[in-house]
């Protein structure tokens, strides 16, 4: 409060202004001086700023929770349930959720089963209402086979049974149903172990043996066409002798490779009459054979170590292992090789052109109309829908490189119809992401050269240093971070781009990888395998949507963690970058 | 490299890649005798001489007619206020002003004789020899070393002895060599701002050069750091020549044997420094120099 001098009226304040003054700073309002305080002092702003990052960093907890909530819980093994129902129907099955009819009242729950192909249906879920269950119990023995066909097998093991059994390893049962009569765990175990070495030592060599011989018939088969195409198209009769040779080889590997078949269907025929004999919960017996199961456990009565074991060994063959039954099971290794190796051929390709324009972009061209457009241009090419590039790939680098190569180096394949660049590939696709990303990194190197202070500009000039030279030795070191920074900007977008590869190369199960121990191990023609489309093809075009929503968060989560890796790769290493630029001796 | 770095050879001329109409030029222009007298100045042994120097920026013109010799072996400072061309006229002498877009100059520079402006000649050689330290000292973002080191590495030098020795020399000569010798290998943006000024110096001083351009060397520095500076040049004037542009008077009559003074890019008054400060001929030189404006 101030001071009044007025003593007649002490709380009057003194209004007039000092004669030559200005104007007093006018007070603030008396009314609402709480609110009018609140505005000046700024603090709707700040939180309306925080209101919005807070926003997007919910939106993006939601999105991870949800993925992590759906992916990380897949592998754990849950109890299995055996339902007994009250129109005495039995049936074993895991409960994936519980569910209220809003109208009814009624709620009812949603098992997961197993045995596909006893099901007349073929179902893999059912809806139970919860009035009709009598009782449900989690039996100890309880075993599940995960198979490599069919799905999981619920039921109870019986007995072993085969020629390659020993009967003293196979105590049987009685061969009903009933607890205490069944198999026990060590006696599965070591009849599978003993399967598994006898598949390896008679199937194996002959599976060896196959292989070779079907890359010799494709040689052989390579060669022929080649001939043959240029005995057509040459006209050259003197080629006829070397044709018989070749399609007489051509018969004899396939006559050879017909009887190691053969073989091969045999001796897997003889393994398939060992099994164990699984027990439904209605008693009724199923032989699977052992070559089929991939692991057998028993989920219900498993210890919490057991199941983090199980745990850790489905991580290990989702990682590493083929994917089995339409990609619903099994691993992806080959997915996550393909997006791997897409992503860093993408930078090879892009990542030099991308730096080299922006430094002209940057350093040495004049500030013009044209350059300006030609920025503006390389900006507004980051929004063009990448189904777009994807179009242009395939009919620029497919159609129109592809097919050149084709039309040099294999006409002969041309001409039947198997194209080898003329069609999608990894080459292809990583080209197409390349141009797709390259205006990132032009733009962010142009940003990192443009932000150099000129003092060191001059301060290398002025040493007499050239042009070039000062680019090379000053300015390039000092922009990478930068460069570095576009990099991995444009390495996330690549990875989540799924649109161009679908029409430049990418498949849902490609039978061969890109890279691998046959001359010449780099087959960038191949096609491939991508997380992205993995996700896109379980969730939508699969034929049991429901059975591979699993897969679907289990590759997100995979796909998001890959991103994750290499974008934490990229910015260590800018890291280093960034100190060790400060002591680098150039 | 290393025998150019011993010998004293100020009297070669810089390389030019002659085009013949240029050879023709020679005789009688850029090296003939200046037909404009050179002002009230102390001609003795000149190693820059301008001649008429005019110099703009697009339509505005920033020097008008400058004509002055720069003596060598002496410190020659240029005062002036903001915006006096102080700092264009210093940067003409490197050609530093080639980098600028849109930059015309008529007139001559001599150095040694020889025509600065002359398109054929080797700018880098100039600029080796004309060495600069500027007003915002920014090492590179490398070590101690390679900064001191950067010079004689683009002009090819690779024999490491040479580099060592050239390198603790200068940053001996730069009086920061005892500050440093432990962490020749750390990066030179952990050193402070005086000692960032130093270093540049002692960067320019690595390549051997005739002459040294500051510009306003100490104008970021605190008072401790000035004075190692203002130390410095005063160590160094004896050797190299120092042409330095300051705005602050007391250093120009501290470090300065001649001091020029400028005012809206015509040259105002030229002379020692003693004479300059105490007995100023010309009535602007004496506002400027009491404070009356500026």
């Amino acid at each position: 409060m101030m001071k009044s001098e007025n003593r007649e009226n002490p709380n009057q304040r003194p209004t007039g202004s000092v004669p030559g003054g200005r104007a007093p700073i006018s007070r603030r309002s008396p009314f609402a001086p709480a609110f009018a305080n609140y505005l000046r002092r700024g603090e709707p702003q700040v939180w309306a700023t925080a209101a919005a990052l807070a926003g997007m960093l919910l939106l993006i907890v939601v999105l991870l929770a949800v993925v992590m909530a759906g992916g990380l819980g897949v592998f754990w093994p849950e109890n299995i349930m055996q339902v007994e129902l009250e129109d005495g129907g039995r049936f074993l099955g895991r409960i994936v959720r519980k569910e209220v009819n809003p109208d009814t009242g009624k709620s009812s729950i949603q098992f997961k089963t197993g045995n596909r192909e006893l099901d007349p249906k073929r179902q893999d879920f059912r809806w139970i209402g919860e009035k009709a269950i009598r009782k449900m119990t989690a039996p100890a023995d309880l075993c599940v086979l995960e198979r490599v066909e069919h799905g999981d097998f619920h039921g109870y093991a019986v007995r072993l049974d085969g020629p390659d059994i020993t009967p003293g390893a196979a105590p049987s049962g009685t061969g009903q149903s009933t607890r205490g009569a069944a198999l026990p765990p060590d006696a599965m175990h070591t009849a599978l172990e003993s399967i598994r070495r006898k598949a390896a030592e008679e199937v194996g060599p002959v599976s060896g043996e196959l292989f070779a011989l079907s890359n010799q018939l494709h040689r052989t088969r390579d060669k022929l066409l080649r001939l043959q195409y240029r005995r057509e198209a040459g006209g050259r009769p003197d080629l006829d002798r070397r044709i018989e040779e070749l399609e007489e080889t051509r018969r004899r590997i396939g006559e050879q490779s017909d009887r190691f078949a053969r073989r091969q269907q045999q001796a897997l025929a003889d393994l398939r009459r060992n099994v164990v004999v699984m027990a439904g919960p209605d008693g009724r017996e199923t032989p699977v054979p052992l070559t089929n199961i991939v692991r057998y456990y028993h989920p219900n009565s498993m210890s919490f170590a057991a199941k983090c074991r199980h745990y850790l060994s489905k991580v290990k063959e989702l990682l590493w292992e083929n994917p089995r039954e339409a990609n619903t099971e099994g691993g992806l290794f080959p997915a996550i090789f393909g997006t791997v190796m897409l992503i860093f051929m993408m930078a090879v390709l892009c990542f030099p052109l991308g730096v080299l324009a922006g430094i002209y972009l940057g350093e040495y061209a004049k500030d013009g109309s044209l350059v300006r457009l030609v920025r503006i241009a390389v900006n507004n090419l980051a929004g063009i829908p990448s189904i777009v590039y994807g179009i242009f790939g395939l009919g620029f680098f497919v159609y129109g490189i592809g097919g050149m190569i084709d039309q040099w180096f294999f006409p002969e394949r041309v001409a039947v119809g198997t194209p080898t660049f003329g069609t999608g590939g990894i080459l292809w696709a990583s080209l197409t992401l390349g141009l797709l990303t390259v205006p990132v990194v032009i733009v962010s190197t142009e940003e990192a050269f443009r932000s150099i202070p000129r003092a060191v500009r001059d301060g290398s000039y002025a040493l007499g240093a050239t042009k070039f030279q000062t680019l090379v030795r000053v300015l390039a070191p000092m922009a990478s971070p930068g460069m570095m920074t576009g990099f991995i900007l444009a390495m996330a977008r690549a990875a989540g781009e799924v649109a161009p590869l679908m029409i430049t190369g990418v498949v849902k199960l490609a039978p061969q990888m890109p890279l691998d121990a046959t001359f010449p191990f780099m087959h960038l023609e191949r096609k491939f395998m991508h997380l992205g489309f993995h996700i896109y093809d379980a969730g939508f075009q699969s034929p049991n949507v429901e059975a591979s929503k699993p897969m679907v968060y289990v590759t997100t989560l995979l796909l998001l963690a890959i991103v994750l890796a290499m974008s934490s790769a990229a910015i260590a290493l800018r890291n280093r970058m960034r100190k060790r630029l400060l002591t680098r001796t150039i | 490299m290393n025998a150019a770095l011993e010998a004293p050879r100020r009297a070669e001329p810089i390389n030019a890649k002659r085009h013949p109409r240029h050879a023709a030029d020679d005789a009688d222009g850029f090296h003939a005798e200046p037909l404009i007298p050179a002002p009230a100045a102390p001609a003795v042994n000149a190693v820059v001489q301008t001649r008429g120097l005019c110099l703009a920026y697009g339509d505005a013109q920033a020097l008008f007619d400058i004509t002055m010799d720069f003596p060598r072996y002496q410190a020659t400072a240029l005062i002036g206020p903001s915006g006096c061309g102080k700092s264009t006229l210093l940067r003409c002498l490197n050609r530093m002003n080639d980098l600028i877009d849109d930059v015309s100059i008529t007139g001559c520079i001599l150095l040694d004789g020889q025509e600065v402006n002359d398109p054929a000649l080797d700018v880098i050689e100039l600029r080796r020899r004309v060495g600069m330290v500027f007003q915002k000292a920014v090492p590179f973002p490398k070590s101690i070393y390679e900064n001191v080191a950067y010079g004689l590495r683009i002009a090819g030098v690779r024999d490491r002895r040479v580099l060592d020795e050239t390198v603790e020399k200068s940053l001996r000569r730069a009086a920061l060599w005892d500050e440093v010798k432990d962490r020749l290998r750390d990066s030179a943006l952990g050193l402070s701002g005086g000692q960032h000024q130093r270093l540049c110096i002692a960067r320019a001083i690595a390549v051997n050069p005739e002459i040294i351009l500051m510009d306003e060397p100490c104008s970021s520095l605190d008072p401790r750091s000035t004075t190692r500076i203002e130390d410095l040049i005063g160590e160094l004037r004896g050797e190299y020549t120092i042409i330095i542009v300051t705005h602050n008077m007391q250093q120009a009559a501290r470090v300065s044997d001649y001091t020029a003074f400028l005012y809206e890019g015509t040259l105002v008054e030229f002379g020692s420094t003693k004479q300059l400060f105490t007995k100023p001929v010309k009535k602007e030189t004496e506002d400027y120099i009491t404070g009356r404006f500026g």
